[in-house]
């Protein structure tokens, strides 16, 4: 079992003329995703490497039934690109764009509302479900099929996570980077809630980092509603207030958003916090007796 | 990207905001004239970045034009020392030169996004001229706030629901209400990430100002703000932070010795925490970019030996898509081409690889000139980075 992508994902992906593009749309079919073809405006009706071109996301539909899109469409027409993909009904848009205007996003969020696609990032790895279907740009092949779900703000740190859990002898159901812009289209509480009806999940790690609430409302989420074990991790303990660190989000601002704040409400809520990035993997180990 | 506060008013006066008169100068000569054409009393205000200048006394109040030139030559200069400066402080390159209006009463106006709600959040107080974090905390009641529809802006009724929460009536409701259309529409027209009148002050004729003003953009949104571009103040920044941008590695100094090298924001920010968990503390925030090529790392290098309190430096990399041996190869290089540079690494350097061709990726690193300490996870490689530090610190 799994959430979200698996064997029916029929995928497209948008601005796949474009190098990034190209490259992670033959990534994610060597790894054995159905990637149905792709999308640039003005170049519909010739193929790339062996995939389909269309020119506009509704016709891309029409012809392939796709049924989930990866967008690498540079940052000024990015939200135009998410919101060309919910116009046509496709049911996951997964955006992994960087960079995009926080305006632009809030906007999106108008726009995606009342629509029945569901965003994921942007500024995120994308998800991948074990040997089913990759869609997205992690390494596919330090992943390994099993029965532990990953949600994570960021790119590298989640394969870290992954990478400890797959030494450890625990695959991944799904793992789903959110990404890690102040504004996404995909939350914490989303997934758990996907993972909490999958029966598959036994365990969910959770990586968050400073800024904003977003982790400190999952964790009044967990605290209601999840019954297996969720080890997390919450990175920037030792970022200075009032600098960005890298990710848009990651800033305290206004004395919030702290990782301290954001530990202590994942711990009130059962959520076994570890201090060390390199712990989380053992901890999940502990956490299921093996 | 934050701008000075005569160039916020400038764009604010643009919106329809009302703004003291007033002039930036950075020769203490021109004070004395521009204070006589403001009838004779005026306020002398140091134009940095940080927040404070007040308390840290970069403003001040010239009752004639002689006080006004004096003043200025005062302040044009001096490191600028306020608590969001740190202690070696600001230098001030230039000094706003304004009206002196009667202040009857300081009110706050602000414009922020709000992430839970997604939207942007209009906030205003009857507490003006103190900090709105401060207010928050202390009485969160005393704050008035209205979500705003990103595709509407910001509608009459709220505006006017504002000015009466604020307890006016009359003409000066109306200018309130004037005022928070001009601080919504700055927002959402220039791509701010913050707009900030604070104090907006109401003068003893019921008049309507904006006394100070903050204005922080969105980075990302910058590619289509030019005007907003041409504002950038270069000396307000950190130099080696606007090389790093230039090379597009994310770079950010803090007071620690060991310095990092990450691939990735996350992965960035957990290096620095696992650092302070064995007992350093970080000399950087750096991510060099998801493929860090050779390019990358030979900047980040220089970047980060440029810092003078570096004395070991931690380099950890999760291969993704980029193979750990191409990887490995670069860093090489790069450690290689400063060589050649005449500026060769003089510090510890602890590796740490995973993902990808990770074991020919440690081989290339032990088969190089260069001695470094390759650790294998996490943990191993904070111990190593700080166990190499303070062997280094004794031996010095």
């Amino acid at each position: 079992m799994s959430i979200l992508v698996g064997e029916s994902t029929r995928l497209i992906v948008q601005g796949i003329t474009g190098r990034e593009g190209l490259f992670h749309a033959m990534g994610c079919r060597d790894y054995g995703t159905d990637v149905v073809g792709g999308v640039t405006p003005g170049k519909g009706g010739s193929t790339v490497e062996g995939f389909a071109v269309w020119n506009s996301v509704e016709r891309a539909r029409r012809e392939s039934g796709c049924n989930a899109t990866l967008i690498f469409v540079p940052p000024p027409f990015a939200a135009d690109a998410i919101m060309e993909a919910a116009d046509a009904g496709v049911e996951l848009i997964v955006c992994i764009t960087e960079g995009i205007p926080v305006q632009d996003m809030v906007r999106v969020k108008a726009f995606l509302r009342g629509r029945g696609s569901r965003l994921l990032g942007p500024n995120c790895p994308g998800l991948i479900t074990p040997d089913q279907a990759k869609v997205g740009i992690m390494p596919g092949h330090i992943h390994e099929a099993g029965n532990v779900g990953v949600i994570s703000r960021s790119g590298t740190l989640t394969y870290e996570a992954v990478w400890q859990l797959t030494n450890e002898g625990l695959g991944q159901t799904t793992c789903v980077g959110i990404g890690g812009d102040p504004v996404n289209g995909t939350s914490f509480i989303d997934v758990l809630e996907l993972f909490a009806g999958d029966e598959s999940t036994e365990a969910v790690v959770l990586i968050g980092e400073i800024g904003g609430t977003a982790e400190e409302e999952a964790a009044a989420w967990i605290g209601e509603h999840l019954d297996v074990p969720v080890v997390g991790f919450i990175a920037g303990a030792t970022a200075p207030p009032g600098r960005r660190m890298g990710h848009a989000g990651a800033i305290v601002a206004g004395g919030k958003g702290t990782a301290a704040e954001k530990k202590a409400a994942l711990a009130a809520a059962g959520v076994l916090v570890v201090d060390s990035p390199a712990e989380m993997g053992a901890r999940v180990s502990e956490a299921l007796g093996r | 990207m934050k701008i000075h506060e005569f160039q916020a008013k400038g764009i604010l006066r643009r919106f329809g905001a009302a703004v003291p008169q007033g002039q930036v100068i950075d020769d203490p000569a021109q004070a004395k004239q521009i204070c006589e054409d403001f009838g004779g009393r005026c306020v002398v205000k140091a134009q940095i970045h940080a927040g404070g200048r007040g308390k840290g006394g970069g403003v001040k109040v010239a009752s004639n034009p002689g006080e006004a030139e004096r003043l200025a030559d005062e302040i044009l200069g001096m490191q600028l020392v306020t608590h969001q400066t740190g202690p070696e402080g600001q230098q001030v390159r230039q000094v706003l030169i304004e009206e002196a209006l009667e202040i009857d009463q300081e009110l706050y106006l602000g414009v922020t996004l709000d992430r839970a709600a997604e939207r942007p959040l209009l906030m205003a107080s009857r507490s003006g001229g103190m900090d709105i974090e401060e207010v928050a905390q202390s009485d969160p009641g005393a704050i008035l706030r209205e979500l705003i529809d990103p595709l509407l802006g910001v509608l009459p009724f709220q505006s006017r629901r504002i000015a009466s929460g604020l307890g006016f009536e009359g003409g000066t409701a109306r200018q309130i209400q004037s005022i928070v259309a001009s601080v919504v529409r700055t927002y959402l027209e220039t791509d701010a990430s913050l707009v900030e009148i604070n104090p907006l002050m109401v003068d003893s004729k019921g008049d309507v100002y904006a006394l100070d003003a903050k204005m922080n953009f969105d980075d990302n949104a910058l590619f289509r703000q030019r005007d907003v571009v041409e504002l950038r103040d270069v000396h307000e920044e950190n130099p080696l932070e606007v090389e790093a941008s230039e090379h597009g590695i994310s770079y950010i100094k803090l007071d620690g010795s060991i310095g990092c090298m990450v691939n990735g924001a996350g992965l960035a920010m957990a290096t620095m925490d696992i650092i302070k968990l064995y007992g350093a503390e970080p000399a950087n925030f750096l991510d060099v970019g998801g493929s860090a090529s050779q390019e990358a790392v030979a900047s980040a290098f220089r970047i980060i030996l440029s810092d003078p309190a570096v004395e070991a430096v931690l380099i950890n990399i999760f291969g993704g898509i980029a193979r750990t041996d191409r990887i490995a190869r670069g860093v090489v290089a790069a450690i290689d081409e400063l060589a050649a540079d005449g500026t060769p690494v003089g510090v510890p350097v602890v590796v740490r690889l995973e993902g990808t061709n990770v074991e020919e990726g440690r081989d290339v690193l032990e088969r190089a000139d260069f001695d470094f300490l390759v650790a294998d996870g996490m943990a191993s490689a904070a111990e190593s980075a700080v166990e190499a530090l303070k062997n280094r610190v004794a031996g010095s």
